[in-house]
């Protein structure tokens, strides 16, 4: 796949070109490829093992390809180290919530809004910019009145949307959202389509997760991963009737 | 920290006051333990940025307590000689020159920096080194602890430059001030009292900026901080280093108190016991810490003159009852009684510094 990205084609944002993974003989991902615009929607699907998480991994730089390349707005970043990819402009929720509990939900999103992330500046606090920005997330997570609780006392669906709403804090280009729905009652499913509806354009975003009906209710794209290998891609419909996904893979779930 | 408790606000001048006419009031022979201890409290008190803040334990403390202790003690040696001489015990042992690394510390002014400098600029190396590695938790503490061993078998295989398992001691002089006459004695506590509320206040303000609450960031999800694009290396190697200056400023401060600075000050049990004081005092609580170095080495020093080989083992047993039943030691319990007594106003919500143990609130 020729998914390297010219100068001409400034719609896309991410391209993952050929990425293996080995971990020990076992290939995570295998010759994996996709690509993704700007302010577009992706959702990731496939069964437990197929590699969903492990492309996460390797886009953010946590987990390196022995294979393939990672390209982020024309640029290799494949090798860069894990703060300098999101500080160029991805950013991502993982799948069990990875707040920051001693501290208030506020200064959670604080964390996450900082735009001079070198050391030697945190001696000064907050800039107004920055707050207005932190509690404009809190408004669109529905969490600005939990702002000077502790994050380790939210819900569990709340520290879900506290995650989320980090990531969004960043205002990152790409948000990869690992299970966003990850223990969450019919209700808070819904909502959670509605916020990550409401991302779009502003940011792209990239939706790992196996509930078939939230996939169906966020809509878009999706793409479909199978034993670490590009299986499919196509609407929910698409996807829905295809022998090859139901066979490895809707068909199991839902009996 | 605790919040806008008028009750807690102002209690510290109390206690700054009584440390400040205490000479008048103490006998000499406990003023010169309060001197000690207020000095190992500034090591503590940045033990508790290290440990209480960023999560990290460390079992080497001792490391830079005692290259700040034998910094000085170094030029308070150099200084009771008459030039070309070299310290009587490098005589005894057969050298006739001084190493050139204790050369520098002739003069004063060398030497009275090299007591933050050396132990920071150590730290700094130590622990850039291990951090942009990822060693975290267990695995650090032990690494300390590997360090806390070396530094002390070190000083005492050295003995013609270092004064082996015996350290440096008859010390006479600090710039031109008659250590054992009264006059420097009080003056030293006073100094003592002085940097104890200066590491306090500037580490209070430290942990209320933003690069503290980067510090507890990390402590809880160190992942999380750097997949929000921050860096976390500097910000643990600066709290190791500021922890360790701290450790220098209070070995320097002790070994003037005590009149000598040895191997024995230093190992792996003394850098055990100085995680023991925070511990006991609670590793959230700047006051915490003073008053815990405080409160364990008062008892060590009655314990171990009424049953001097008893004291280890009720170290450890206060040791294992804290870490299990109160997590946020002294401070933990009387902050949560406070609360109780007068409760937090709803919306309002106190930030606990200790872990999630602690169940206050």
């Amino acid at each position: 796949m020729n998914a390297v990205p010219t100068a001409a084609n400034t719609q896309l944002l991410l391209a993952v070109d050929g990425v293996t993974v080995d971990f020990d003989g076992f290939k995570a991902l295998n010759g994996f490829s996709m690509t993704l615009d700007r302010g577009a929607l992706r959702v990731l699907i496939g069964p437990n093992g197929a590699g969903k998480s492990t492309l996460c991994d390797t886009i953010i730089g946590r987990v390196r390809p022995t294979k393939g390349s990672v390209y982020f707005k024309g640029e290799d970043i494949t090798h860069l180290p894990e703060h300098q990819i999101v500080q160029r402009g991805i950013c991502r929720k993982f799948q069990a919530p990875g707040i920051l509990s001693s501290l208030t939900v506020l200064d959670n999103l604080l964390i996450a809004a900082r735009s001079d992330r070198r050391w030697w500046r945190s001696i000064t606090a907050a800039s107004p910019a920055e707050r207005t920005r932190a509690c404009e997330v809190l408004e669109q997570v529905g969490l600005i009145e939990r702002r000077d609780m502790l994050a380790g006392e939210l819900a569990h669906g709340e520290k879900q949307w506290l995650e989320i709403g980090m990531v969004v804090a960043t205002d990152a280009d790409l948000l990869l959202l690992d299970e966003p729905t990850a223990g969450m009652g019919p209700a808070e499913t819904n909502r959670t389509a509605e916020l990550i509806h409401s991302l779009l354009g502003r940011h792209a975003v990239l939706v790992i997760d196996h509930d078939m009906s939230f996939v169906e209710q966020l809509g878009g794209r999706v793409t479909v991963l199978h034993q670490g290998q590009f299986l499919k891609e196509g609407s929910v419909a698409q996807i829905r009737q295809d022998p090859d996904v139901v066979a490895v893979y809707l068909g199991r779930s839902e009996h | 920290m605790t919040a806008a408790r008028p009750l807690l606000r102002h209690v510290w001048v109390v206690f700054l006051l009584l440390a400040a006419v205490a000479p008048w009031i103490v006998s000499p022979y406990e003023l010169s333990l309060l001197g000690r201890f207020l000095a190992l409290s500034i090591l503590a008190l940045g033990l508790v940025l290290l440990w209480g803040e960023a999560g990290i334990l460390t079992l080497g403390q001792g490391v830079f307590f005692g290259l700040g202790g034998y910094v000085l003690a170094m030029h308070l040696k150099l200084t009771a000689l008459t030039p070309g001489d070299i310290p009587d015990f490098m005589t005894w042992s057969g050298r006739s020159e001084l190493p050139w690394w204790w050369q520098p510390f002739t003069n004063p002014g060398v030497a009275l920096a090299a007591v933050i400098v050396v132990p920071g600029v150590c730290a700094a190396l130590f622990a850039w080194a291990v951090f942009r590695r990822r060693v975290v938790g267990v695995y650090f503490a032990l690494i300390t602890q590997a360090l806390a061993l070396c530094f002390a078998t070190l000083l005492v295989s050295q003995q013609e430059t270092t004064g082996g398992f015996n350290g440096l001691t008859d010390f006479s002089t600090l710039l031109g001030f008659e250590l054992a006459a009264k006059g420097t004695v009080w003056t030293l506590y006073w100094i003592t009292v002085a940097f104890v509320t200066l590491s306090f206040l500037g580490l209070r303000w430290l942990m209320r900026s933003p690069f503290g609450m980067m510090l507890r960031a990390t402590r809880d999800g160190e992942n999380r901080v750097r997949f929000l694009g921050h860096n976390p290396t500097p910000y643990k190697v600066a709290a190791f280093t500021i922890s360790a200056m701290l450790a220098g400023l209070g070995g320097a401060l002790f070994t003037l108190h005590a009149g000598v600075v040895s191997p024995a000050l230093v190992g792996v049990v003394p850098s055990i016991e100085m995680v023991i004081w925070v511990a006991v005092g609670g590793r959230g609580s700047l006051w915490g810490a003073v008053a815990g170095t405080l409160l364990v080495n008062f008892a060590k020093d009655e314990i171990s003159s009424a049953l001097p080989d008893a004291w280890l083992y009720v170290l450890g047993l206060v040791f294992i009852l804290v870490v299990t039943l109160v997590p946020r030691g002294v401070a933990g319990i009387i902050e949560d009684a406070l609360s109780r007594l007068r409760p937090v106003s709803p919306g309002r919500k106190v930030a606990a510094v200790t872990s999630p143990a602690g169940g206050g609130s």
